[in-house]
């Protein structure tokens, strides 16, 4: 295993990153802008996402459906996102046609049309969305979860709320666009078979004179409450647990990520073998470390029936209680083999490489190569991580139920 | 690239695509049983066993098996569906060997009775948590609807009361029957040793009794219907709709696919412009599945209650429209396009070419290089998809609604 990444900051803020995949036929690409939710007004939640069902209506000389059809033609396989930070769009396609899509998208972010005559398709597009998470009780569950345990504005759902989706106007839009898609914090990630110095060309001429507006701040307010039960008419009863961790850029970050692959990283693993295996509790249940660019947190998820939830919240919160008393170095070791095999299959994908750089790159400020990710792992022992755990036993649980009854939390859990 | 295949004594067939280029490997054992080959009584057994083969062996207990499994860092898992039950890992090259040792181990499973008795209250964990997750069970009800007293109209999972009633001694009698050497095949793709591959699956599989599993398969001849199912906890209402198709070794199983690319893909497709644009479906999808014998159409809606019925007679509205005119040059020029792009993505992986050797094999017999497919999605012209909507009508289907509308207009 060998990568180099190559990387170029333009004279406008735009950071290019590129990791070229000789194997490949494919290339793939991510590009975020800093159009995420974070930066919506408190009472236009839901902007970010209308502004990108919006931008994807219409760009350059496009519109709606020409979009949608030069794309397609390209065989550009795409998708798009809005998290708290940025809005992302990516795509897949057969190498040859990687500049033309990418000039596709040069157009999305600066020169999107904005129809307004489109606005209200989008409105009901999003409505929709937020209507059918109504019918999906995990993912209602962990929504609001990640709402309680992070400051504003980072739980925000991407979807924004009835009220703020309906209040948005097209002046609100594009007003969020022309602040917000702007090269300043806009990260640009490229895997695949590309050649480093034909792609920094292309990316000069499409996205060079892009111009940049004032840095985007951040006003955070404190977290909601530790302990919410929502009432749900349904089969199974819904459990969300967060408390704290480190961020991905902390030097502690993978004595963390290995305490919680210990939890729940393969079917040998704890929550998978105590919850599900002995004790046939529930199908799903899981953990897993996440981000901010400061600071990290875990989240776990266990589904189950009403009559079992008790049970289920208990064990789980015990085995949460019990990773402090330590790791042992086989639970380590099968992490480790793990990763190692996850690293290798990443390097055939030249989507998730693309999406991994740019996320290393805002975490970090940084890129990193698989091989520096793999000294890491290989530099941890179970002792490393039973000091990190000593010195950070999970505690301050933030605990979301759904279902018919709410469930008995000791009150220690949330201390 | 070299396809290479061999049969053991007792039938077990073991088939790989070996690229010495690979830096991954991708093993699978697809064994030919599933839900239509299930009884009334045994209902939703085939997925129970896929569940109770990694509880463990007379040589290994089930926490072994996963942790054997996590030691080699393999990424595994297995799916039932109505023909099929498959066990599939992806590992580092070095780990081959000992992958399929252990999969050929656990696939002769001990059967416990204590460790079914566990399990069953996980299976009946998923069952509840797929019932309250749409379409709330509505497509286990439609698929019996359509297909009637044919094998495939039967559930995968079975319902609570028929997981519920079963025992270990109708499970035992099942895996009897239906994991005969002759019914399985050990197919393989990436970076794959075929000498190797062959000498560990003797020496793993060739002692397992052939009981001459077979499977009798009947066309199946649609109903077509109209229901709507009240589900007052719903807020969305789901519309699901089953028409007869291509079967997996009918010539025209390219152009549906083509067809349904062109009408019913998530994007760029006549129901995406019809429906999901104007934001008045939050999905709208028309998709190919195909099986032995038979195939089906699928539509898939989901929207606003009060938007059902119109979007419902949207959907009819464009069906006949396609059947009576045909698809344009344009569209099948941009289907192909995106099957083409899909296609090599698809391969780039050893676990995404896994599914694809192992299913053209178990479902045709016969092997398909990546060039093999591109051409034969390339040779698809209009007349094709005129031909296959002739045979296979879309708008001939059976239509099930759930969510919280009590009443539904069928559409004229």
């Amino acid at each position: 295993m060998s990568s180099q990444i190559f990387t170029h900051t333009f004279d406008n803020g735009l950071v290019l990153l590129a990791e070229p995949m000789e194997s490949l036929e494919s290339a793939a690409f991510t590009l975020r802008v800093p159009g995420g939710n974070a930066y919506e007004p408190a009472d236009r939640a839901g902007l970010a996402t209308l502004a990108q069902e919006l931008a994807i209506r219409g760009c350059g000389s496009r519109n709606n459906r020409q979009f949608v059809e030069d794309l397609d033609n390209l065989g550009v396989e795409r998708g798009e996102s809005v998290f708290d930070s940025h809005a992302s769009y990516s795509g897949a396609t057969l190498a040859r046609k990687l500049t033309p899509a990418l000039e596709i998208f040069a157009d999305l972010v600066q020169r999107p049309t904005l129809p307004d005559d489109e606005l209200e398709a989008c409105k009901m597009t999003v409505l929709q969305e937020i209507s059918a998470i109504e019918d999906e009780p995990s993912q209602k569950v962990m929504l609001e979860l990640r709402r309680q345990h992070f400051p504003d504005p980072w739980g925000r759902p991407s979807h924004g709320s009835e009220q703020g989706v309906v209040s948005t106007s097209i002046a609100d839009i594009r007003q969020f666009v022309a602040r917000t898609y702007q090269p300043r914090g806009a990260i640009l990630g490229v895997a695949g078979r590309v050649d480093w110095d034909q792609l920094r060309c292309d990316v000069e001429r499409l996205f060079g004179k892009w111009k940049a507006q004032p840095e985007l701040t951040i006003t955070e307010r404190p977290a909601g409450d530790r302990v919410t039960h929502i009432a749900h008419e349904s089969n199974q009863t819904q459990i969300g647990i967060a408390y704290p961790s480190v961020a991905y850029r902390d030097k502690d970050y993978f004595q963390a990520w290995g305490a919680v692959g210990v939890l729940s990283g393969g079917m040998s693993s704890r929550l998978f073998t105590e919850v599900r295996e002995k004790r046939g509790l529930c199908y799903s249940v899981f953990a897993s470390q996440t981000t901010l660019r400061d600071r990290g947190s875990v989240i776990c998820y266990a589904g189950t029936s009403a009559e079992r939830a008790q049970e289920t919240l208990d064990v789980t919160l015990g085995e949460l209680r019990r990773l402090k008393e330590g790791v042992l170095p086989e639970e380590l070791a099968r992490l480790r083999a793990r990763m190692k095999s996850a690293l290798v299959m990443q390097q055939e994908s030249s989507s998730a490489r693309s999406g991994s750089l740019v996320r290393d790159y805002y975490y970090l400020g940084a890129p990193r190569t698989m091989e520096e990710t793999n000294r890491l792992v290989d530099g941890l022992t179970a002792d490393s991580i039973n000091a990190y755990l000593t010195a950070n036993p999970p505690q301050q649980f933030t605990i979301v139920t759904l279902g018919s009854q709410p469930l008995k939390v000791d009150a220690n859990a949330i201390s | 690239m070299r396809f290479l295949n061999h049969t053991l004594p007792n039938g077990l067939e073991v088939i790989a695509e070996c690229n010495d280029e690979a830096n991954t490997s991708a093993v699978g054992f697809f064994v030919k049983t599933g839900a239509r080959d299930e009884t009334d009584e045994v209902s939703g057994v085939s997925h129970f066993l896929e569940h109770m083969v990694f509880k463990g062996t007379p040589s290994r207990s089930a926490e072994d098996v996963n942790r054997e499994f996590d030691e080699f860092g393999a990424h595994y898992n297995a799916y039932t569906s109505e023909e099929q039950t498959v066990y599939y890992a992806a590992v580092l090259p070095e780990y081959v060997r000992p992958t399929v040792e252990l999969w050929a181990d656990v696939l002769r499973p001990s059967l416990r009775t204590e460790d079914f008795t566990t399990e069953k209250q996980v299976i009946l964990e998923e069952i509840k948590m797929y019932e309250d997750q749409p379409p709330f069970g509505g497509d286990d009800r439609i698929r019996a609807t359509h297909f009637g007293k044919h094998p495939l109209g039967r559930s995968v999972l079975g319902t609570i009361d028929t997981v519920g009633a079963l025992d270990v001694e109708q499970m035992r009698a099942y895996f009897q029957q239906r994991y005969s050497p002759d019914n399985i095949v050990l197919a393989a793709a990436g970076k794959i040793d075929f000498e190797d591959l062959v000498k560990t699956a003797e020496r793993a599989c060739g002692a397992w009794q052939r009981t001459d599993a077979g499977r009798v398969v009947e066309r199946a001849v649609g109903q077509t219907g109209f229901e709507c199912v009240h589900k007052e906890a719903a807020t969305q209402e789901y519309v699901i709709q089953l028409a007869d198709a291509p079967a997996v070794a009918d010539d025209d199983r390219v152009a549906a696919k083509i067809l349904t690319t062109i009408v019913g893909d998530d994007s760029g497709s006549r129901l995406y412009w019809e429906l999901v644009d104007p934001g008045i479906a939050e999905h709208a999808s028309l998709s190919h599945h195909e099986y032995f014998g038979s195939g089906v159409y699928i539509t898939y809606l989901a929207q606003d209650p009060e938007y059902a019925e119109k979007n419902l007679q949207a959907v009819l509205a464009i069906y006949r429209e396609v059947e009576k005119h045909g698809v344009t040059a344009q569209e099948l020029s941009l289907a192909k396009n995106k099957l083409a792009s899909r296609i090599v993505l698809g391969s780039e992986k050893p676990r995404g070419r896994l599914f694809v050797v192992g299913a053209n094999w178990t479902y045709r017999r016969e092997y398909r290089t990546v060039k093999d497919d591109l051409a034969l999605v390339d040779s698809i012209q209009l007349d094709d998809i005129t031909q296959v909507l002739k045979r296979y009508p879309l708008s001939k289907s059976t239509t099930l609604a759930i969510g919280p509308l009590k009443k539904l207009k069928a559409p004229k």
